[in-house]
């Protein structure tokens, strides 16, 4: 599909075919291995310099046939493999070591052997892909995105099964009709000149400021991102460990996708009583029509802690921590009534259970947030609350 | 060509001979004062052997299969390392007495109060044992004639179709040499800690004969040609690949050894981790750590650049240093089941330079005198000799 598009495009903007630019090289094709390195041979010793050969597999022997210098390519290949073996020790130690520190298998945070792998993996990766970096930059010699060679039948029969030189126009010996007469003589089947290929670019001087080309290179841009994003971000989006931020279970005032009601919490079945929350038989009841039976509990130190922690929590917003009516909500609401009265302290304790349970004036009933047992417990409570208050000099007295 | 035989120098067998006679009687004198320790040296002996010996008949057979034509004026040096292979039936014969010296398995008594040796001894026995053990060698001396008979043959009328037969022939041995090398290791070896296991230690221990069998054909070759024993046509490009594959051969190493390493660290388990942690006690620690660098490391850094593996001067000591770090190997493999603790070399342990060498000599020389030290009519010898960069 790329080949179709390219060739649509050469068709459009191509001047002409075959190509009238400049003369770029002269370039022989050879039959055999034997030729070639004759032919590479002969060309370095006529003193010509800007020349290559290409084949189609290596073959030995051509470096000094070529006269080659050593090249420095190695040293290429071993700068890149070694930055690539020191940032993957650099990531690995910043990732888990700092930015995201986790335990795998009882092991430290960094540790060296698990971490020689991927050190070994990116100085394999960095190397190669920055030598066929530097392959690409030798040949195209970047900036240049091309080579005149490129898309001749020179290049084609190299990659498959010819073996090719070529001298370029560009070198100080060069003449066109000897290197020619040069390659035949040496047994060239096809001796064929190469020129540069000329695009019709319109009346844009600098081929950089092109609206199409800056519309084409912004298109593009956008593309890369948005896909980046949607496949980083969509499709392979793993979440982190979340430390359980998220759980299945039904928290309050949320919407149950289960139950097809929509509740979350679900009510009792019914018929049923919740432990504790024995129905009050003289619910609603005018206080007269109570019948007065003895507080269930004993009075010990639990009973006594357990109504003092009720006390705090259900009644001292209103009555204060003393009974007194001294409350934090004091203003608020009409002020609610001392627990110190002649009144409240002759009511039995199935009274103040009754006021309670049914509420009074403008106070709500608790029958729903107080259990049974707890009630009982306050009372107790309160009664030490009202003795407290009004201590006989006799309590101070010791044995 | 114009190679023309020359014999070796008689000084090999007389040098060799007074090493290996004098190797042989601290070897006796270990036996009569410490009867364990000499057996452990003694196995130690045997898989050097075992190492150059097999691993050069392996190289052969590898060179026959990828046919390559830069090893070819190579060949019958490796081959004549390879004849080591015959004498190691006769070395195993005082093996066989040190069985109960050796592996902790062979004790009937220890064996019946451990669930571990007991599910292990349908393979562990020494019945068992001594059939495998002759099956690897028979087999390996049945293919080392084989091979050496088609080669020399060739000599004599050049047809290539002796070439063919080795192909074909390296083809079955490559795949019976995979599974022979493998039995190797883990009887000889592995089995000393009967309780430990890594499926990977035939590899490990494979990828060490090739290195020493490489490095021995190295040195070997590269005396030869300063001695003018060889063609003089064999120029230093020639040697380049003997360098690349004892590089390549030695990272395949550190690769094998590691992954062997990583995954008894990761995993963790105490029926694993004791053979390391025992190579890792006391002195043993240094052992541990020079084998690293020794082995892999510094060879690694030395060898990485074109210029070394073409350099002759540095790849004759190269080879010899390989072969150095590979009895090393051997040494930090067998001998941590004897000297729990504290490594430890003594005078018993000096009739292992002293055989070794005495007897690869010995064993070289007497092998050389009847043949070419070049494989002559090779159909591929010319392209050898031409081999370029």
């Amino acid at each position: 599909m790329i080949g179709k598009i390219l060739k649509k495009l050469d068709d459009k903007f191509l001047k002409s075919e075959p190509r009238t630019g400049e003369l770029f090289a002269v370039a022989a094709l050879f039959d055999t291995p034997d030729q070639i390195i004759h032919a590479a041979e002969k060309v370095s010793d006529s003193g010509y310099k800007k020349f290559d050969v290409l084949t189609p597999y290596p073959v030995h022997g051509m470096d000094g046939a070529m006269n080659l210098k050593p090249t420095g390519i190695g040293w290429v290949g071993l700068i890149a493999g070694m930055s690539g073996t020191f940032l993957a020790f650099l990531m690995i130690w910043w990732m888990v070591g700092i930015n995201y520190p986790n335990i795998f298998g009882g092991k430290p945070y960094f540790n060296l052997p698990a971490s020689i792998p991927i050190m070994f993996e990116l100085t394999v990766l960095l190397s190669a892909l920055t030598l066929v970096g530097s392959l690409i930059a030798l040949f195209m010699k970047l900036p240049a995105n091309a080579n005149p060679l490129m898309d001749t039948d020179f290049i084609k029969r190299v990659t498959s099964d010819k073996f090719g030189i070529y001298i370029e126009a560009k070198d100080p010996k060069f003449k066109l009709e000897e290197v020619r007469a040069m390659f035949e003589s040496l047994g060239s089947t096809s001796v064929s000149n190469i020129h540069d290929a000329e695009y019709d670019l319109g009346d844009t001087k600098n081929p950089l400021l092109n609206g199409k080309f800056i519309g084409a290179m912004l298109g593009t841009s956008v593309a890369v991102v948005g896909i980046t994003y949607f496949v980083l971000n969509v499709l392979l989006f793993l979440p982190p460990f979340n430390w359980m931020h998220y759980q299945p279970k039904v928290l309050p005032q949320t919407e149950s996708k289960f139950f097809k009601d929509g509740f979350s919490m679900r009510k009792p079945v019914e018929g049923t009583v919740a432990r504790g929350f024995m129905p009050y038989e003289f619910k609603g009841m005018p206080d007269s029509m109570v019948v007065i039976t003895p507080n269930p509990l004993p009075v010990t130190q639990k009973v006594l802690d357990l109504g003092k922690k009720r006390f705090d929590t259900y009644c001292s917003p209103c009555h204060g921590f003393y009974g007194k009516g001294d409350s934090r909500l004091r203003g608020q609401f009409p002020v609610p009534p001392t627990l110190h009265s002649q009144k409240v302290t002759n009511w039995k304790d199935a009274n103040i259970y009754h006021v309670i349970t049914n509420g009074q004036n403008t106070m709500p009933s608790y029958a729903s947030s107080i259990s049974r047992d707890d009630r009982w417990a306050i009372i107790h409570y309160l009664r030490v609350l009202q003795r407290s208050a009004n201590a006989p000099d006799s309590d101070l007295e010791t044995k | 060509m114009d190679y023309i035989k020359k014999q070796l120098p008689d000084s090999l067998t007389k040098t060799g001979g007074i090493m290996l006679a004098v190797g042989v009687l601290i070897l006796i004198m270990a036996f009569i004062f410490t009867p364990e320790r000499a057996f452990f040296d003694y196995l130690w002996i045997y898989l050097f052997m075992v190492s150059i010996g097999v691993g050069s008949l392996a190289l052969v057979a590898l060179e026959y299969l990828v046919g390559a034509t830069w090893s070819t004026p190579f060949r019958r040096i490796t081959e004549i390392l390879a004849s080591l292979t015959p004498v190691l039936i006769i070395l195993a014969i005082p093996l066989f007495f040190g069985l109960h010296d050796l592996f902790h398995w062979t004790h009937a008594e220890a064996v019946e109060h451990d669930a571990v040796l007991q599910s292990k001894s349908p393979y562990l026995n020494v019945p068992f044992f001594m059939a495998r053990t002759a099956f690897c060698l028979l087999l390996w001396v049945l293919f080392y004639y084989m091979l050496t008979r088609n080669s020399e043959k060739q000599d004599i009328d050049g047809d290539p179709k002796y070439t063919k037969r080795n192909v074909t022939l390296s083809t079955i041995f490559a795949a019976l040499f995979v599974i022979t090398i493998t039995i190797a290791a883990i009887d000889w070896a592995m089995s000393l800690e009967p309780h430990w296991f890594s499926t990977i230690f035939g590899v490990y221990y494979f990828a060490g004969t090739v290195i020493a069998a490489l490095a021995a054909s190295t040195f070997a070759s590269i005396k030869l040609k300063e001695g003018g024993y060889l063609d003089k046509s064999l120029g230093e490009d020639s040697f380049y690949s003997l360098g690349t594959l004892m590089f390549g051969f030695n990272v395949f190493w550190a690769y094998i050894a590691f992954s062997q390493f990583i995954l008894i660290w990761y995993a963790d388990l105490p029926e694993e981790t004791f053979w390391l942690i025992h190579r890792w006690e006391g002195s043993w620690k240094f052992v541990s750590l020079a084998l690293l660098f020794f082995h892999f490391v510094l060879p690694f850094l030395i060898l990485v650049g074109r210029n070394a593996k073409t350099n002759l001067g540095l790849l004759k000591w190269m080879a010899p240093w390989m072969l150095v770090a590979h009895a090393l190997d051997l040494y930090w493999l067998i001998f941590p089941t004897l000297f729990r603790g504290n490594a430890s070399f003594g005078w018993q342990e000096l009739s292992f330079p002293l055989i070794v060498i005495g007897l690869t000599m010995v064993v070289f020389k007497l092998s050389a005198n009847k043949k070419n030290l070049m494989a002559i009519k090779d159909p591929k010898m010319q392209m050898g000799l031409d081999f370029h960069l």
